[in-house]
């Protein structure tokens, strides 16, 4: 008898295998967030609540996670997880989704939660396209790449997720690839235990409906690829705007009180009050 | 000395705005969180909940959107929460795909639409009632949902009431489809004592085998868990087994779902199904009304009185599911139906399909400025109709 998989305790044995293609990027994700609650001590999912969105990396969680989920609608668990979190302030809330998701579809309420710092955890899997439908062009695709709905070349720019969502307000911000196992487990037991809204972007392999169609067909293909154009932001200052390096490390750690601590704090200022009068 | 059990249900006699009337009765039902954007006519309830929720201990948030807004509520209420979202027609419309979920996961929550002129902008700050279809149809595939039809703002705080009760009932989402004039309205409004209040609340399952997305008779509704308490919910708007596990190529899965949520409300109909009554035994002819061209019905009503004419009224206080069983009675009893309504014919087709070859329906429509459909122009068409039969 061999050891059980650390990562199975956390996970629904009976959905497994995961639907994910050969090569795919979500597995190094999950493993590295089962990994950091592993290594802080988690025996179960139960102080946890996942939320996910539309697409290949919104099934993560759900239903491979023994734990709640909410498989919400396209674009907007950010929003679904909010209700969840103001409802529930004791549970961790957790969105694991995509970029077309989370950035596409549902851009705004990821700018508009980080500008209110409410406390979720948000990992965007950055798989560069719309996988699941079958590899269009995204808010995320490089400019110039060729994808099923930009057949000449991107003429668009990609979004910058790390710089977009600091400003907007987030606690904390990190980016990383699936090539930087160690950095992500680290970053993400950093925001586990922070308040307000924190995010990671995790740059990940998309072989079937993105590599293979700029050259780069295997999982290892697209690994390379990242680990070669990946500069941490420490080395990154002298890096001009037009080169495609993908800046990795983490971007914003302030602590400014979570929205959760805001909004109860009023609540319990208010029945103070009406308590007094 | 106000105390907190005074503070939750404002029992009296109080002079109150419609929309206000609305706020204070999902609070008196044990709403405790509300998610909303503002917009005209809605934005009274959105700012007294803002106001009212704190002093209750519940979360009033204003979301970047009626998309995230509608997402919001339906996170709450598997957070636990009696959630409420409060809108008119431009934010609905964000809000279909959103409530297609919450029939698909069965998620009780309450969304108002205080209606005003569409489509689109229209006349944001005037009357309409052409939300009657969007409120019905207005998410694809095949669901139910209730849409009740308050014509006051006494109606405003009970049917808010009954709404968050049917929700949690059925877990189903629950429409208050109310209109500018109704919504902006002052009258008296009577709150009862707290414990003359009926509240429902969702029924918890027994054990965390039970299952919560089925396993039930087409007329039961199956229990309602709450995220964070053990039982490992998978909640998706993907066709699911009764155990939350998506199921999307399979057939039978599909069709054991999707019939069950709509029979739960199809197969309780007469339960969920409110009307008022007046004069259908003896009626020379009748007219089917709801929201605040009722009102003028009333007055229409006694002006055809004082010429010896009996017009037989159905007022739908629920619009969905449609009342069909008192509205084919009408038809059997007259010869002419008229449905006033303040669009170009919406509830007026219901009415048809349902009166048959029973008696002849005539929609009167007026739109544009929020203008009222007056008791004199019902009359006017009452007699009109009256004469044709005459020859």
């Amino acid at each position: 008898m061999t050891n059980k998989h650390f990562a199975l305790k956390f996970l629904r044995e009976e959905v497994l295998p995961t639907a994910f293609c050969p090569g795919c990027g979500n597995g190094i994700v999950i493993n590295c967030f089962l990994k950091a609650l592993e290594e802080t001590g988690s025996r179960d999912l139960s102080n946890f609540a996942f939320v996910s969105g539309i697409g290949c990396a919104a099934w993560c969680v759900s239903p491979y996670f023994r734990s709640d989920s909410l498989h919400t609608t396209h674009g907007r668990p950010i929003a679904f997880a909010s209700g969840l979190k103001l409802a529930r302030p004791e549970l961790n809330v957790v969105v694991i989704s995509g970029d077309g998701d989370l950035v596409g579809i549902g851009g705004n309420h990821l700018i508009h939660a980080a500008r209110r710092n409410i406390d979720l955890f948000v990992i965007c899997i950055n798989n560069l396209n719309y996988g699941m439908t079958g590899g269009q062009v995204g808010p995320t695709t490089l400019h110039g790449v060729t994808t099923t709905t930009t057949p000449y070349g991107n003429p668009e720019y990609p979004f910058d997720l790390v710089r977009l969502v600091e400003s907007a307000g987030a606690n904390f911000v990190a980016r990383w690839t699936t090539v930087h196992v160690r950095q992500l487990i680290r970053s993400i037991k950093k925001a586990l235990k922070k308040e307000g809204f924190r995010f990671i972007e995790v740059v990940s392999q998309c072989p079937t409906a993105f590599g293979r169609r700029i050259g780069k067909p295997t999982g290892i293909d697209l690994m390379k690829w990242f680990q070669k154009q990946s500069i941490h932001i420490n080395q990154a200052q002298n890096v001009k705007e037009t080169e495609d390096k993908i800046i990795v490390g983490e971007f914003a750690d302030r602590d400014r009180p979570g929205f959760i601590s805001n909004i109860y704090k009023i609540i319990r200022l208010v029945r103070e009050n009406n308590d007094k009068n | 000395m106000i105390n907190k059990q005074d503070k939750q249900v404002l029992s009296g006699t109080h002079f109150w705005q419609g929309d206000i009337a609305c706020a204070e009765g999902a609070i008196a039902a044990g709403c405790r969180f509300f998610a909303g954007y503002p917009i005209t006519p809605a934005s009274e309830i959105t700012e007294h909940m803002a106001k009212r929720l704190p002093e209750v201990g519940g979360i009033y948030v204003q979301m970047e959107d009626e998309i995230a807004s509608i997402s919001a509520v339906i996170g709450a209420s598997w957070g636990g929460l009696k959630a409420m979202t409060a809108t008119s027609g431009p934010g609905f419309s964000l809000m279909q795909e959103n409530i297609g979920y919450a029939c698909m996961t069965e998620t009780p929550c309450v969304i108002v639409d205080i209606q005003r002129v569409g489509p689109s902008t229209g006349q944001a700050t005037k009357a309409a009632q052409g939300d009657v279809m969007q409120a019905r149809w207005g998410t694809h595939g095949d669901h139910e949902v209730i849409v009740l039809s308050p014509n006051s703002p006494q109606e405003m705080f009970d049917l808010t009431i009954r709404a968050f009760n049917l929700s949690e009932l059925y877990r189903v989402p629950v429409i208050i489809l109310a209109d500018e004039i109704i919504g902006h309205m002052w009258e008296k409004v009577h709150v009862p004592p707290p414990e003359k209040i009926e509240i429902y609340n969702r029924k918890k399952p027994s054990s965390f085998s039970e299952p919560v997305f089925g396993g039930v008779g087409e007329t039961e509704i199956p229990p309602m868990p709450r995220i964070g308490d053990g039982y490992n919910l998978l909640i998706t708007g993907s066709t699911h087994d009764k155990y939350g596990y998506r199921k999307t190529v399979d057939p039978e899965v599909h069709r054991k779902l999707v019939t069950r949520i709509v029979n739960k409300i199809r197969k309780n109909a007469e339960k969920i199904i409110d009307v008022e009554i007046q004069n259908i035994e003896n009626a020379d002819i009748g007219i089917v009304s709801f929201g605040c061209t009722s009102r003028s019905v009333y007055d229409a009503i006694e002006l055809a009185g004082r010429e010896g004419i009996t017009v037989g009224h159905v007022r739908l206080r629920t619009i969905w599911p449609f009342p069909e069983k008192i509205v084919r009675k009408l038809a059997e009893k007259v010869n002419f139906i008229l449905v006033p309504e303040m669009n170009l014919g919406q509830l007026v087709y219901e009415v048809e399909r349902v009166a048959g070859c029973e008696a002849h329906v005539k929609a009167i429509s007026k739109i544009g400025g929020g203008e009222m459909i007056t008791p004199e122009e019902i009359l006017s068409e009452i007699k009109r109709f009256l004469r044709r039969r005459a020859v």
